[in-house]
């Protein structure tokens, strides 16, 4: 008969059984990296397609592009598959001589006619990140004329338009769009003439340290060694685990569950500070926080508006008490991580001046208006010092918060007043966000130039003309002369208020070291992690 | 008999209207929400052309209802459309993360059967016992308690404090790809492929998301075994019964239980359908690859395919199960029409 302590003991066993087998592991695998970060941003490995944060930091370790940023300094550029380039002296011809050792995964040798045919790639498919090499004046029926392989190791490039900054071809040929893929592997997997894009969504075919050996959306990444390779990885393995929230990827590293936490908070990063199994590697990044002022609405048309809402912030406070370590105050458009950045702060709060601003315009108390901003952290915190800021000065913030994706949806649509938004550069020249926030050349909705300065409505002509002025110049001094001035006028009149750059943090277990973070994800490599 | 047959022939047919109002709702969501999809697809950098492109070749620059058309065609042929996050057809996706859901729910509503029932009953049996006043408590918690709270409680103590429950994920990383997938679960594939250290790292990776879901259903069946056991127990069979002179484990469980038994398989049916769909949070509590989490991420990223998808499939099985309960009910009681 069953009684009542027979039943409480079976219960009691049924409850504990599956969590007999216990011992969380103190250790990742010898020869396995392992990482937790968000992944969910993934949408396809193809450098032509790639366009977000994890996928292009795989990329760059599945695939060697030509050139790529010297890994000490990234303002200089330095031979990747290419031993050496030649630019002609009327700066149309860039011609890149390869190495003759480097061997895609499938064991296939890198040859000129695999570089002339990725690049070709890039501009046929014409994917989101293909404007970076268009932009040149390439399309799908002058490309192949333009860009191609002379021998089996020699590139040329010639370029359809007039001569733009030498240093402007190399940085977007050094981003990840730049990447050399595997002719044959990825012909010999084409499917209606898409040039092999949806085979290469989901795997690579490159000549990096590493390939991609599986991904299940959301959950994890792995690499393995490239055992072609010319450049060694010491890690035969890299593991990449979804960890959506911040404080379970820094629990999972103090367990030793992984090696490396990758999107850790101020607060983690505060209650790790002094902790001595734990090293920190970061990297300040292209990516800005800014606040974008709707030119359609009456107030925030006018210069000292402007001016007073630059003046109203306390920036020094939101990076000191919101974002230590993980965003900086940076008031210009160039973050300091990009050549031709002016790495000066001139604003600061004053409540007076702001004021005085303000009446100078006419608004001597103030206006209501409204800001949208991602409804995540540091976003949310920002955005509630930035109203009590604003309110200090008479300037009446209602907050909307919002999903990243249905902030950046209304502002595209040119619907927001205020907005709290970020930028990331797209490619490591100061052209990317020059253009981004000084040239509107068409504001009408037919626009084909529809970034940062026309979702604003942001109309001048002065800017947009020295922007377009100093892609142009050929001399790289004159050149980032212009960039520093544009920025000073920017500063001055643009209804953009710069707030932060971020700084990329990337926390390293015990005995884990030789990861090195770029100033952008597609700069960061892999392959000289080790552990101990 | 007949009048049984007709009723179900009439539920039956009751499921292909259900679906359609579910695809509808679903999908008029997905199109008036104030996310542009094509952003999930292209980015915030995308230039006008490309979106352009993307929009046509998703179609979102048709009208609505020529939209809605297209998707219900491509419905009826078995295309759920491909996701624009893994770039996999969305019926892949289903068959890649359900099985992981089934493999937690199915778990989760066993140990909740093995463990809710016999305490209902036994709670009947001593109404008013402390024995019955601590299962009302501890069922009354387990509602009570938000599933996301109970989680990362677990996660604090069995993980952090104590060490002896692994993290989140299903298997650790030295287990990573080691066994071939049959099922898709990982507890099952390890015993097929005869890889007992997988085998055993997947069932305690199993065990604590498995447990927080148990404890929330285990709730509802023990509240409900409870109730449905002390009308049974009043009934005058029972004092027929015990007048002659049958043991009280007999009273018990042949003939109380006994007679709730039919009840109860509408109730089991629905909980195990509720943990399917309902495996949301604690699949991303615990980092589990489901349907759950999939669901989530595609919906935050506006991936509206993934989202219709994976909503059709739940309210399938939750039709399924619903009819199944229907169906079990008519023909076990006689009494029912």
């Amino acid at each position: 008969m069953l009684t009542r302590r027979a039943l409480l003991a079976a219960s009691t066993a049924t409850m504990a059984a599956p969590a007999i087998h216990t011992g969380a592991r103190a250790a990742t695998p010898k020869g396995v990296a392992v990482m937790a970060r968000q992944i969910d941003d993934i949408v396809s490995f193809d450098p032509a397609e790639s366009y977000e944060f994890t996928n292009g930091e795989v990329d760059a370790n599945c695939y060697r592009r030509l050139i790529r940023p010297d890994v000490n300094d990234a303002t200089k550029i330095e031979g990747d598959l290419a031993e050496k380039w030649e630019v002609s002296k009327d700066g149309l011809t860039f011609t890149f001589r390869l190495r003759r050792d480097a061997k895609f995964d499938s064991g296939n040798p890198v040859t000129a006619h695999d570089a002339a045919f990725s690049l070709q790639r890039v501009v046929k498919l014409n994917k989101t990140p293909g404007f970076i090499i268009t932009q040149f004046g390439y399309n799908a029926d002058n490309v192949e004329k333009l860009i191609r392989a002379l021998d089996d190791y020699t590139v040329e490039m010639k370029l359809p338009g007039e001569a733009e900054a030498t240093s402007f071809i190399l940085y977007c040929l050094s981003a990840n769009v730049g990447s050399v893929v595997d002719m044959k592997t990825v012909m010999a997997n084409q499917t209606n003439g898409d040039l092999g894009n949806a085979w290469l969504k989901t795997r690579t075919a490159g000549a990096g340290p590493f390939k991609l050996t599986e991904w299940a959306a959301s959950d994890h990444v792995i690499i393995d060694l490239n055992p072609h390779a010319a450049e060694k990885a010491l890690m035969h393995r890299v593991v990449i685990r979804h960890v959506a929230d911040p404080s379970a990827q820094l629990l999972l590293l103090q367990k030793g569950d992984v090696d490396m936490a990758r999107d850790l908070g101020s607060d983690q990063l505060k209650s790790i500070a002094g902790d001595k199994n734990l090293t920190v590697a970061s990297s300040p990044q292209g990516t800005s926080m800014y606040i974008a002022m709707n030119q359609t609405m009456p107030e925030l048309q006018k210069v000292q508006v402007h001016q007073a809402i630059k003046w109203a912030i306390d920036y020094d406070a939101i990076a000191k008490n919101i974002t230590p370590n993980t965003w900086s105050v940076c008031q210009s458009f160039l973050p300091d991580a990009l050549p031709g950045a002016v790495k000066t702060n001139p604003f600061m709060k004053n409540v007076a001046k702001a004021k005085q601003l303000l009446a100078e315009a006419g608004l001597p108390n103030g206006f209501a208006v409204t800001m949208d901003y991602f409804n995540t952290s540091p976003s949310s915190e920002i955005a509630q010092a930035v109203q009590a800021d604003l309110a200090a000065v008479g300037i009446k913030a209602s907050l909307l918060p919002g999903d990243q994706k249905q902030v950046i949806t209304k502002t595209r649509a040119r619907q927001h007043q205020l907005a709290m938004l970020r930028w990331g550069t797209d490619y490591f020249d100061p052209n990317s966000n020059s253009q981004a926030w000084c040239e509107n050349p068409d504001d009408s909705d037919q626009s084909k130039l529809k970034i940062l300065a026309w979702r604003s409505h942001f109309v001048d002509k002065e800017l947009m003309g020295e922007s377009q002025a100093a892609v142009h110049e050929l001399d790289s001094a004159k050149r980032i002369a212009l960039y520093h001035k544009l920025q000073q006028q920017f500063m001055e009149r643009a209804p953009f208020a710069m707030l932060l750059q971020q700084n990329a943090v990337t926390v390293l277990g015990k005995g884990v070291s030789g990861f090195k973070v770029g100033p952008m994800p597609d700069y960061t490599h892999y392959s000289s992690i080790t552990k101990t | 008999m007949r009048d049984k047959l007709q009723t179900l022939a009439s539920n039956f047919a009751s499921i292909p209207l259900t679906l359609f109002g579910l695809v509808l709702v679903t999908f008029l969501i997905g199109r008036v929400m104030p996310i542009d999809p094509v952003i999930a697809v292209a980015g915030d950098h995308a230039p006008p052309d490309v979106i352009a492109a993307i929009r046509e070749q998703l179609g979102l620059d048709k009208p609505l209802l020529v939209q809605f058309w297209i998707y219900l065609v491509n419905l009826i042929h078995g295309d759920l459309g491909h996701s624009v996050m893994t770039s996999h057809a969305v019926t892949e996706d289903v068959a890649q993360y359900f099985p992981a859901t089934i493999e937690l729910a199915t778990t989760a509503i066993i140990i909740a059967i093995i463990v809710g029932i016999p305490l209902g009953v036994l709670a009947a049996a001593w109404q008013g016992s402390r024995f019955d006043h601590a299962v009302r408590i501890v069922s009354l918690a387990g509602q009570s308690i938000p599933v996301f709270v109970l989680g990362l409680l677990c996660l604090l103590v069995f993980y952090v404090k104590l060490g002896i429950a692994p993290g989140t994920g299903q298997l650790d990383v030295a287990y990573e790809g080691l066994v071939p997938r049959v099922t898709g679960m990982l507890v099952v594939d390890s015993v097929i492929a005869g890889d007992w250290d997988s085998f055993w790292d997947a069932l305690a990776h199993l065990a604590q998301p498995a447990l927080v879901l148990a404890y929330f259903s285990m709730a509802y069946i023990t509240r409900m075994t409870r109730a449905f056991m002390i009308e049974s127990l009043s009934g005058e069979y029972i004092i027929t019964a015990r007048a002659k002179g049958l043991s009280a484990a007999r009273i018990l469980w042949r003939h109380a239980f006994g007679n709730i038994a039919v009840r109860l398989v509408t109730v089991l049916a629905l909980a195990y359908a509720g943990l399917l769909e309902g495996a949301v949070i604690t699949e991303t509590v615990f980092s589990w690859p489901g349907l759950g989490l999939y669901l989530t991420v595609s919906l935050l990223n506006a991936d509206m395919n993934a989202v219709l998808g994976a909503t059709l499939v739940v309210g399938l099985i939750y039709l399924i199960l619903n009819l199944l309960a229907d169906v079990l009910y008519r023909l076990l009681d006689p009494r029912v029409a």
